[in-house]
This record gives structure tokens, C-alpha cells and sequence, in this order.
């Protein structure tokens, strides 16, 4: 029966269908509920990695080992993952090995939109895009099998879009697949020079071998409509299309590396004016400019923000999209912001009060940077802060180590915050570091990690000590505050920034939304409400301002009971329900 | 554009369970034998940000993303959040507003002000719009995070969909321990739409 799936979830039904017994992953926005979801399917072994790089490694080994592999990650975590990615395509598999990058254009939830269909060129991998969710189980599906069959890594190319657009998907079944067999072969998986010269024949051999391949592969195909227009597409993209355009010849591409140069030739000499619709680099433009095909694509459309139908149906039909209902008022914006409760926020109070310059990173925290807290100077990419910190220190000399922090979250701390604060130690920083340790990956949606002490599949398992490892690295101050404790923090951090060496200082309180222990109800006297608006800067959307009473009143819908507001109010005003 | 899709555009704040309100339509759609298509929000946006699913169905659907002036529905869960999508309503649209008013950072900094009276502003420029608070209604049958049940259950019928359909697809969905409080909370949502809505919409 056809169900209800977000392309994720197909993904992991596609690779439990193909056999997979392992599959790794470090958490990240749109890619999450692939492996989270695989998972829950018996026989298979899955894992949240501590980064991206160690994910693909473990991928690694589990196929030579004899397994079809999945590995999951966002398109910044291939980053990450492509040291060892780039040598994968040398060694070719054992099992079949399926990584998949979520990309996301548009940025609902990245730090930048780059294309990793670029990587299938520069790693010389087989790239494949799937268009929704019955493609993309069909796609992982066959992804394994043509990893096998020509002996290199697949990189299954999605889309925010597309991992979280729901269609209806008819699962297929399990096929049964016994673990292949484990052969030592050095000349194969050992890329000493002697041995990676050689393989770089075969990968090119092999790249040789997909070029024919993709010419007559089942997952491209052409539907022929009125000829006056052509388009080339993949991915989400075809959808938009066929809904603005039903009526043109498409040639929609499954494969978009390598790219099939017949096929696209034959396609190209049929239609009379040619177009190539896709998100968002000129992958298969300038491939097809290179082989002297006139083709239109980014002179008209966008490689910037994700694509829609009404953008396509503007730029490629000249037809202006509806204006629709006008209500002619300005709509404030809403940003999204830190939970009531969270205990970030306290933090990034006292960190703008005392007017530091905050080195950032990736998570939750990073809205730290929004006003009103407006307490971040940079964020870079996972695990940078504590290197931009010491950078910062080294440009500028120690006076500024005093006045400059790095925050970092448990979880990106352990992804890569470890190796940055071995070079404060080793290389004499001053840097002060903040881990705002609140147990969980929050931003993606509470995926534990190794300090937690938990696996993906929830089982209880040896748990990092954060404290005992930044002691280890050789950090001699190393304390634990409560985010939440105003005092308890702006004392650590003046006794940390002006002690010299590098400290570390653990702020240490459970996310808000994972947090059970009972609070208590708040609300505010407004006898004793002066106006003052500090329980307003704080951000928080449990506390509102009266505008004619000129006083804060507290949400009890919202209101979590963390109590930070208490703390900086200086005329007592926030008091607790039931207690006096 | 295929002008036998349906398509209902669900807005409000982060955290306001607009993402079950999307699956529970889209999975009564299915079960009358429609195709299906659903665009979700996953991510940053979901702190407390303006956040928008999508549903639509027909025989054959292609995007999973409506179009400005395509939606024939929009369920607002938040009064700012229907100002803000409103240009996405088809002409001719149902505008369903929850009466609920969550203030943004902007708003609370008092930096700008939340707009007056802006539910009695779209109803002016929208023919076809229902106001009500899902919330208190919600709140009175057990819970106020049920709210979006009950707009569900508004929405639901407006769009003639039976209520066996709904209400089986709210029990496949929402944990085990609420299901009673949500299937009243669709109840309530579905009797809200009394026979002069409904003339109303169908007009």
C-alpha cells in the first residue's frame, strides 16, 4: 500500500530494501531523519558519529568489511567528511556505500548553499538526484547496487525540499544479501603513491565505464512534449517545472554525474531553444557549454535561494506572479529565537552586559547573535569558535584574550571543538572557552552524542566527561556554573578572562524542551514593576510589555518557570505563584 | 496549475504544532483516494520562528510548494503570521484565522508595534474569512495545544472531508495518551463550521 513518506524516511526504507546493515551520521538540518529513521529498522546497525569525517570513515570500514553502508549528512558536513572522501573514490568499495548530502538552497537552516553536486566532478563520484520521495527510495535502492557493480562510493544528491516534502511512496521489499566477503588487499585500500597511482587508472577507467553507463541508465528520462522549448532538469527542481510547464519536452536526469553527453546531445538537437533548470550552480549549464551546446540557464535564472514555481513560471513564461490579498499594513518580522527557558540566554545576557567579544559556532546558541541579546561577533562553521578566538588573540595580543570569548555547544564541542582547544593549550592562548553543555544536539532535534552518554538507539553506553577531557587536553581552570545564575557566571567569566592561560568554563543545564524538573509558576507584581524593561531584553517571548501600563507581564502559556527573569529584575517584581 | 489541486497553506509560530496539523489533512486526503503532496519545516525555523507547511491534493500533484495567489485555504494559527502569508490566497480563498496573538522579538523589544485589529483588517479585504479562537476552544477541551486540531477539524469540513476520514487519521497520529483530548478538540473545530460558514464558503 502507498504511504505517507518524507523523503528522508524513503531514503531509509531504500536502503533498508537494499540490504544496508550499517549507517552513520552526525545530525544536521535537512539530512537529520535518514539515519534516525534507519535506526528503527531491525538488523541494522546505526550510529551518530561524532562528526561527519569519523562517520564516513566508519562507512568506510563497515564496506570493506563486507556491508552496503549508508552515511548521511548535510551539505557543509561533506566538508567536513572530504579528506577521506576524496581517497574513497580511489579505493572503490567492497559493499555498496551510499552517501547522501542534504543540500540546502535557500538556507532554511544553514550557514551557507553551496552545490555538492561539485564534489561528484571533483571526487569523480557517481552522483545521483532523486525528485521525490518514490524516487528516492527507488534511487537509494539502485544507488547500492551501481556502488557495487562499478566499485566507487554514490553520492545521492537531496535537497532541504525534497527530505522534508512528504508524497506517497509504495515500499518494495527487503531483498536478502549476505555480507560479502572481506579480502585483504592492500593495492586497493592501502593509497600509499605506489598503490593510489594505480587506482587513479581505475578511477578513471572506472569514470569511463559510468559515462556509458548513464547514457542508457533507467534513471534518466525524456518526456516528450511541444518542442519549441527544451529543459533539462533534476531533482525538486523537474516538479516545479512540470507544474508551470507541463506542456514542454523534458529531459530529466537521475544521474547528474557523470552526465550523459548523447543522450543530452540527441535531446538538445530535437528542441529549439534549449534551457536547464537547476539548484543552484551551473553544474550541468557549463558541462553542456563546455561540449558547445547553446543552452539558457543562469543568464535568466537564479543561483541564489531556493526555487519555486512561481519564480520559474516568472523568469522562463515572463508571467508575473498574482499579487494576491494586499493588506497594505508593514508586518513586523519574527525571527526565530532561544525557547523560553532555554539556558543560552542567560549566557548571552551576561556576555552582552559585560560587552565581550563572542567568538560563535553552530546550534541553538548561535541565535545568541539576534537582537535583543546581539552577542556574537562570528560564526564560521562547526567547531570554529575556539580557533577564532585564539586567532583573534594572536592578531590583537593578550589585552584582547581578556575581553573575548569563545562559546561553543557540547555537541559541537565533540564534532570539532576538541582539536582547537589543544592548539590554545599547546600554542599558550589565554582563550576563555564557554561549552554551554544542555545535554543534547538541540537545534536539530535532541540527537544524543557521546557526552551524553547515550546512543542513537537510546541504549545507555560509556559517556564523555567533558570536564575530565578538557583537563586531559591540559586546561588547568577548568569550572562548572548554571546558566541560569546570573552571579555564578559574571564571577567566572571576570575570574577566568583575567587569569592568563587558557580556562574553560562548562555552563551546565538541560535544554528547556528536554528539561522535566518541576518549576515553579511566575508572575509579576506590577505594584513592584517599575518599567524598567530588563526582564524584556532579555528576549525571552514569556515576558511581554505593556505598552500603556508601561509594565512586563508574564505569559503563563509560555513561561517555562526558569526563572532568569527573577534574577535581573532589581525591584523584586517577578515572584513566584503560591510561594509568599 | 492544475485546477483540480487543493491547496491549504498552514501558517503560524514555531512550536505551534502546524506540522501535525499538515500530516493529519494530508492523511485524510490519502485515504479518500487523492494524491498528495506535503512541504514541512524542519530546523532553526522551529525556534519560535514564522513557519509554514503546505498541503496539497488532487488526482496528480507535482510541486509540493504553493504558489502566490494559489492557496485555497490558509489556516492561520497566529494573527500576524495570516497577515503576513496573505498574499498567498487565491481570490476566492478561505482565510481561517485563529485569534491567538503571539508577539515577536521586534514586537516585545517595542521597537514596532503588533498591528491593531488586523483579524478585522483581513476579514475587510477577504470575503471569505472565519475568525475564531481555536485556542480558548482548544483550552476548553482539555488542552490549548490542541488548537490546531481544531482548526483541522474547521478546515476539514470546509474542504468536505468526512469526519471518519479526519478523525481516524488524528488516532494514527497524535501519541496514544491525547488522542481523546484531540479527537474532541477536532469535534469542536468540525461543529464550529455550522451551516452559514458553510453556505458561506461554498458560495
Amino acid at each position: 500500500m502507498k504511504t505517507l513518506m518524507i523523503g528522508n524516511m524513503a531514503i531509509a526504507r531504500g536502503a533498508y530494501e537494499a540490504g544496508v546493515t550499517v549507517a552513520t551520521a552526525y545530525p544536521g538540518t535537512p539530512s537529520t531523519e535518514i539515519v534516525e529513521n534507519i535506526s528503527r529498522f531491525e538488523g541494522v546497525y546505526a550510529e551518530w558519529s561524532p562528526n561527519e569525517k569519523v562517520a564516513l570513515e566508519v562507512a568506510f570500514g563497515a564496506s570493506l568489511g563486507g556491508a552496503r553502508t549508508l552515511v548521511a549528512m548535510k551539505h557543509v558536513g561533506v566538508n567536513v567528511a572530504a579528506d577521506p572522501l576524496y581517497t574513497l573514490s580511489y579505493t572503490g568499495v567492497n559493499g555498496g556505500l551510499v552517501l547522501v548530502s542534504a543540500d540546502d538552497p535557500g538556507m532554511h537552516s544553514s550557514q551557507n548553499e553551496q552545490d555538492n553536486r561539485g564534489y561528484g566532478k571533483f571526487a569523480k563520484l557517481l552522483v545521483i538526484e532523486p525528485s521525490d520521495s518514490q524516487e528516492a527510495l527507488d534511487f537509494t535502492r539502485e544507488s547500492f547496487n551501481l556502488s557495487e557493480q562499478y566499485d566507487t562510493p554514490v553520492m545521492l544528491r537531496v535537497t532541504t525540499r525534497l527530505c522534508h516534502s512528504q508524497c506517497l511512496v509504495q515500499p518494495g521489499e527487503k531483498i536478502d544479501r549476505p555480507l560479502k566477503e572481506y579480502k585483504k588487499n592492500e593495492a586497493k585500500y592501502v593509497m600509499l603513491p605506489g598503490f593510489a597511482r594505480l587506482r587513479h587508472l581505475e578511477v578513471e577507467k572506472r569514470m569511463a565505464a559510468l559515462r556509458e553507463y548513464v547514457e542508457e541508465s533507467p534513471l534518466n528520462r525524456i518526456e516528450w512534449g511541444d518542442r519549441d522549448k527544451g529543459i533539462i532538469t533534476s531533482g525538486i527542481a523537474y516538479q516545479y517545472v512540470k507544474e508551470v510547464m507541463p506542456e514542454v519536452s523534458i529531459l530529466k536526469l537521475g544521474t547528474v554525474n557523470p552526465l550523459p553527453e548523447k543522450l543530452i546531445r540527441s535531446f538538445a538537437a530535437e528542441v529549439k531553444k534549449l534551457y536547464v533548470v537547476e539548484e543552484l550552480e551551473p553544474v550541468i549549464e557549463e558541462q553542456l557549454k563546455a561540449w558547445g551546446i547553446e543552452v539558457t540557464g543562469k543568464s535568466i535564472l537564479p543561483r541564489t535561494g531556493e526555487y519555486s514555481p512561481e519564480l520559474l513560471e516568472e523568469l522562463l513564461l515572463g508571467v508575473p506572479a498574482p499579487s494576491g490579498y494586499q493588506l497594505g499594513e508593514s508586518i513586523p518580522g519574527r525571527p526565530p529565537l532561544l525557547c523560553p527557558g532555554c539556558p543560552h540566554r542567560g549566557v548571552f545576557y551576561v556576555l552582552k552586559r559585560k560587552r565581550l567579544t563572542v567568538a560563535g559556532d553552530i546550534g541553538c546558541y548561535t541565535l545568541g547573535a539576534l537582537k535583543p541579546l546581539g552577542a556574537m561577533d562570528s560564526t564560521l562553521c562547526m567547531g570554529a569558535s575556539i580557533g577564532t578566538a585564539l586567532g583573534m588573540e594572536k592578531a590583537r595580543g593578550t589585552e584582547s584574550a581578556r575581553k573575548t570569548v569563545a562559546v561553543i555547544g557540547d555537541s559541537t564541542f565533540v564534532h570539532s571543538g576538541i582539536t582547537p582547544l589543544i592548539d590554545a593549550v599547546y600554542n599558550q592562548g589565554n582563550t576563555t572557552v564557554m561549552i554551554l553543555d544542555n545535554g543534547t544536539t538541540a537545534m536539530t532535534g535532541h540527537q544524543d552524542h557521546p557526552a551524553t552518554g547515550r546512543t542513537i538507539t537510546e541504549e545507555e553506553t560509556s559517556q564523555l566527561d567533558l570536564e575530565a577531557l578538557v583537563r586531559a587536553i591540559g586546561v588547568k581552570r577548568v569550572r562548572k556554573v548554571d546558566p541560569l545564575r546570573i552571579g555564578e557566571l559574571e564571577e567566572a567569566l571576570d575570574e577566568e578572562l583575567s587569569h592568563n592561560g587558557p580556562s574553560v568554563i562548562l555552563a551546565c543545564r538541560p535544554c528547556a524542551l528536554i528539561d522535566k524538573s518541576p518549576k515553579p509558576s511566575l508572575y509579576i507584581d506590577e505594584d513592584k514593576c517599575k518599567g524598567c524593561k530588563i526582564c524584556i531584553k532579555l528576549g525571552c517571548t514569556g515576558v511581554y510589555w505593556l505598552q500603556e501600563e508601561r509594565k512586563a507581564r508574564i505569559n503563563p502559556d509560555l513561561c517555562v518557570g526558569c526563572g532568569l527573569c527573577i534574577e535581573v529584575c532589581k525591584f523584586d517584581a517577578v515572584l513566584e505563584r503560591g510561594a509568599n | 496549475m492544475a485546477a483540480d489541486t487543493t491547496n491549504i497553506l498552514i501558517v503560524g509560530v514555531g512550536g505551534q504544532g502546524t506540522l501535525l496539523a499538515s500530516r493529519v489533512l494530508a492523511q485524510a486526503a490519502v485515504d479518500q483516494g487523492h494524491d498528495v503532496k506535503v512541504s514541512e519545516i524542519h530546523g532553526m525555523a522551529q525556534r519560535g520562528g514564522s513557519v509554514v507547511s503546505q498541503v496539497r491534493y488532487g488526482p496528480k500533484v507535482f510541486s509540493p510548494i504553493i504558489k502566490r495567489g494559489d492557496a485555497d485555504v490558509i489556516m492561520a494559527f497566529e494573527k500576524l503570521e495570516a497577515a503576513r502569508y496573505l498574499p498567498f490566497l487565491r481570490k476566492g480563498g478561505l482565510m481561517v484565522i485563529n485569534t491567538d496573538r503571539i508577539d515577536p522579538l521586534p514586537v516585545m523589544s517595542g521597537e514596532v508595534s503588533y498591528p491593531e485589529r488586523l483579524e478585522e483588517k483581513i476579514a475587510q479585504v477577504v470575503p471569505k474569512t472565519i475568525k475564531l479562537d481555536a485556542t480558548g476552544i482548544a483550552a476548553g477541551c482539555g488542552t490549548s495545544r490542541a488548537a490546531n486540531i481544531v482548526l483541522v477539524g474547521l478546515v476539514g469540513r470546509a474542504l468536505g472531508m468526512p469526519l471518519d476520514s479526519l478523525e481516524e487519521s488524528v488516532r494514527a497520529l497524535v501519541p496514544e495518551k491525547v488522542v481523546a483530548i484531540n479527537i474532541k478538540a477536532l469535534n469542536a473545530g468540525w461543529n464550529y463550521m455550522d451551516d452559514a460558514l458553510i453556505s458561506m464558503v461554498r458560495d
